[in-house]
């Protein structure tokens, strides 16, 4: 009997253990809970999602992909808590995408840790963190960004409205902390250079997440004359904002980072159509039909849309490192993911060697109705109206890496 | 500009109604048990799930009215079986369970409606413009949402003053020992406050739902500012929270509003600053969220016992 039993612990022992071998944790570090909640909630099915299709087919080098959820509720320091908490449970792969200012409290854990743990580096895979400066003055060899910088965004915004010649006057509402600065900077600054004709006649910024009604900022935005506004919100702040601006019947449209954020389209619904834009590395045709299949299965087993395109590039851009690799150690799959290509529905995409940016075109879409792919279950959605090509969504980098030794 | 000043004057006194509702159920509570609720946000988030739950069967006009009473309910028994075995323990105990309360309540939405804002919105009919003023349009909902408010206020006003049961609560809450000599249930009639009270933060909650959001977090951003309003009126006195609702509203919408940072006040009376300095460059619109809790400490030290609160005996 009590051989029996050690025999079985012994066995159990030896299974989970094979079981640690075979799987790599990826973390995602974000908002779970909370007025944010509805940015990392959907990153998170998002990266499940597509988790349980890449490890159908062979997982990252052979190994199956877990994704584990760490909550930071927005917050820098409960964010590093959270991340030695993921180092802890033995994580390599960090993921994190809202907010700029817990981006660049990881940045600096991260650069820490693998200075001080030689042989356990852990990589930072950033998804949504767009403040500039990450790959720019304050690049490391440790963090790697999939989405398109706010620079870059800016630069495909401004690319678009230089045709735009009836727009005149524009409003910039952005949030209080780095990243919301840095889009009110690039715009400023590349209008001038783009459209001298256009005049700026508002430039806010409200507090991140704690903002419950935006009514007096929209009145304010009405009074200005502005016949554009121009907004980087995400999460909450972007839901709420466009949803008085629905309320008060405010004509403007409103040009987007995060437009299409989960909320938006069931908050605003006939009034949002035509009014609000959104930049982003794609848009809700669906019109591959490989992608279109992906929305049906996700939104049916998750309850989220397929949103996050460029969760799905990392991830496969993982895949093809580790697979060319022939490891998942993430020193070696740092130096593989330089310079590595990769097709995508969308084109080619490229992660920069020199300040470890993605490299990809965007596209200006704007909300529609009797979408063939509706978003959260409507029949809106948003419509591909341009593409800005990966040429003239790309910016040069003051980044001056510092790479270990190999 | 004119316009600017209208609709910030609509939005405020909106708000500032929201607030006074949440307040005067607490401030009701306060003045009966001695105690604040910490709790009472979180029966305006119950109010406002409530309603987005039994609005999905039932639609919203009868979800105004069945969920406040729900709310009420839920409120009763926690005064029944909660509040009254801690009311034996003194005044810290009770603060304590609504402390511990207001947590639970929290945590037990987000197990029931997820951590997401669930997508609770004012029926079609509301969404439509009430009228149109500079080619802006001011929702059927936000009316109808200030109208409830008044009406509130007024039935709150009538029950209290022009009522036995009005007559018989103020008298309990100065000299509850002598009305119970007198031969009133005065335990059930805290209970019905208790439960009346938590009812005016479901209806807050029924009507701030939409206006704002319904979210787990919506008790925890409220919450400090109702404290605010509560201990700026005056602690326990009703028109007190109705006029400091109102001047945080107001106060609140009129900071966003105005296009200045503190440079331009500072040089604009005659002092000769930086206008672009750290912080003589933080605008007012930067400070609205702040301003209920400087208005709080500024009360506290020149005024401590609020607009309209009584002398401590």
């Amino acid at each position: 009997m009590l051989k029996s039993i050690f025999t079985f612990l012994a066995a159990s022992v030896l299974l989970v253990s094979t079981a640690n071998a075979e799987t790599v944790k990826l973390a995602l570090i974000d908002p779970l809970s909370g007025a944010m909640a509805g940015a990392g909630q959907p990153a998170l099915s998002h990266m499940q999602f597509e988790a349980e299709r890449l490890n159908a087919k062979g997982g990252l080098n052979g190994n199956k992909i877990e994704i584990v959820g760490y909550d930071n509720k927005v917050n820098p320091q409960e964010s590093l808590v959270q991340l030695q908490k993921a180092i802890d449970d033995g994580v390599r792969y960090i993921v994190q995408g809202n907010g700029s200012s817990v981006a660049s409290a990881l940045i600096s854990a991260v650069d820490k840790h693998n200075r001080r743990n030689p042989g356990k580096e852990v990589l930072f895979l950033n998804y949504a963190a767009v403040d500039p400066a990450f790959t720019n003055e304050r690049c490391t060899f440790w963090h790697f960004r999939f989405d398109a910088n706010a620079d870059m965004k800016m630069n495909a915004i401004t690319s678009w409205m230089a045709d735009r010649k009836d727009i005149k006057k524009v409003y910039l509402i952005n949030q209080d902390y780095s990243f919301g600065h840095a889009v009110s900077e690039a715009a400023r600054e590349m209008l001038k250079e783009k459209r001298p004709d256009i005049e700026v006649v508002g430039n806010d910024f409200h507090p991140l997440g704690k903002v419950k009604d935006f009514t007096p900022y929209v009145s304010k935005i009405k009074a200005s004359g502005a016949d554009a506004v121009i907004t980087g919100n995400w999460g909450q702040d972007i839901t709420l904002l466009v949803k008085a601006a629905a309320d008060y019947g405010l004509q403007a449209p409103f040009l987007t980072y995060y437009g299409a954020s989960s909320g938006v389209v069931t908050q605003t619904g006939d009034k949002g159509v035509d009014r609000i834009y959104q930049i982003n590395e794609y848009y809700g045709d669906f019109d591959d039909p490989e992608m279109a299949k992906r929305q049906v299965a996700m939104y049916k087993e998750k309850g989220w849309d397929f949103y996050y395109l460029r969760l799905s590039t990392m991830m496969e851009m993982l895949k093809k490192a580790t697979d060319q690799a022939k490891s998942i150690d993430p020193v070696k799959v740092a130096f593989t993911l330089e310079d590595l290509s990769m097709d995508t529905p969308t084109g080619e995409v490229t992660m920069r060697k020199s300040d470890h940016q993605i490299q990809l075109p965007l596209f200006m879409s704007v909300m529609k109705g009797d979408m063939k792919y509706g978003a959260e279950g409507t029949d809106y959605n948003f419509h591909k109206i341009a593409e800005i090509s990966r040429e003239d969504v790309s910016l040069p980098t003051t980044c001056e890496m510092r790479r270990p030794k190999q | 500009m004119l316009e600017v000043i209208i609709f910030s004057l609509l939005n405020g006194i909106l708000y500032g109604l929201l607030l006074f509702m949440l307040s005067s159920g607490l401030t009701l509570i306060f003045s009966m048990m001695g105690v604040l609720n910490f709790a009472h946000a979180s029966f305006y988030m119950l109010g406002a799930y409530f309603a987005y739950s039994l609005g999905m069967h039932i639609g919203f006009w009868p979800s105004l009215i069945l969920a406040p009473i729900l709310v009420a309910v839920v409120g009763a028994l926690v005064e029944r079986f909660g509040l009254r075995r801690v009311h034996v323990n003194g005044h810290v105990a009770e603060l304590l369970f609504t402390f511990g309360l207001a947590y639970v309540i929290d945590e037990v939405v987000r197990l029931i409606w997820g951590t997401v804002p669930v997508a609770y919105m004012a029926p079609a009919s509301l969404q439509q413009p009430l009228f149109n003023l500079f080619g802006v349009e001011y929702s059927m909902f936000r009316g109808v949402a200030m109208l409830i408010a008044i009406l509130m206020f007024v039935a709150l006003w009538f029950l209290l003053k022009k009522t036995r049961v009005g007559m018989m609560i103020r008298a309990a809450l100065t000299h509850g020992e002598m009305v119970g000599h007198l031969g009133h249930n005065v335990p059930r009639l805290f209970m019905c406050v208790f439960g009346f009270g938590c009812a005016l933060a479901g209806l807050a909650g029924v009507i701030g739902g939409p206006l704002l959001t319904t979210e787990p977090g919506m008790a925890a951003t409220l919450g400090p500012i109702v404290f605010v309003v509560v201990v700026v009126g005056g602690m326990g006195s009703l028109p007190g929270a109705f006029y400091a609702s109102l001047l945080i509203g107001l106060l609140q919408t009129f900071f966003v509003a105005i296009d200045a940072s503190i440079g331009d006040i500072l040089n604009g009376i005659g002092m000769n600053v930086d206008p672009y300095g750290e912080v003589t460059g933080i605008t007012l619109a930067n400070l609205a969220p702040m301003t209920p809790f400087i208005l709080l400490v500024l009360i506290l030290i020149f005024r401590p016992r609020g607009l309209m609160g009584e002398l401590e005996p």
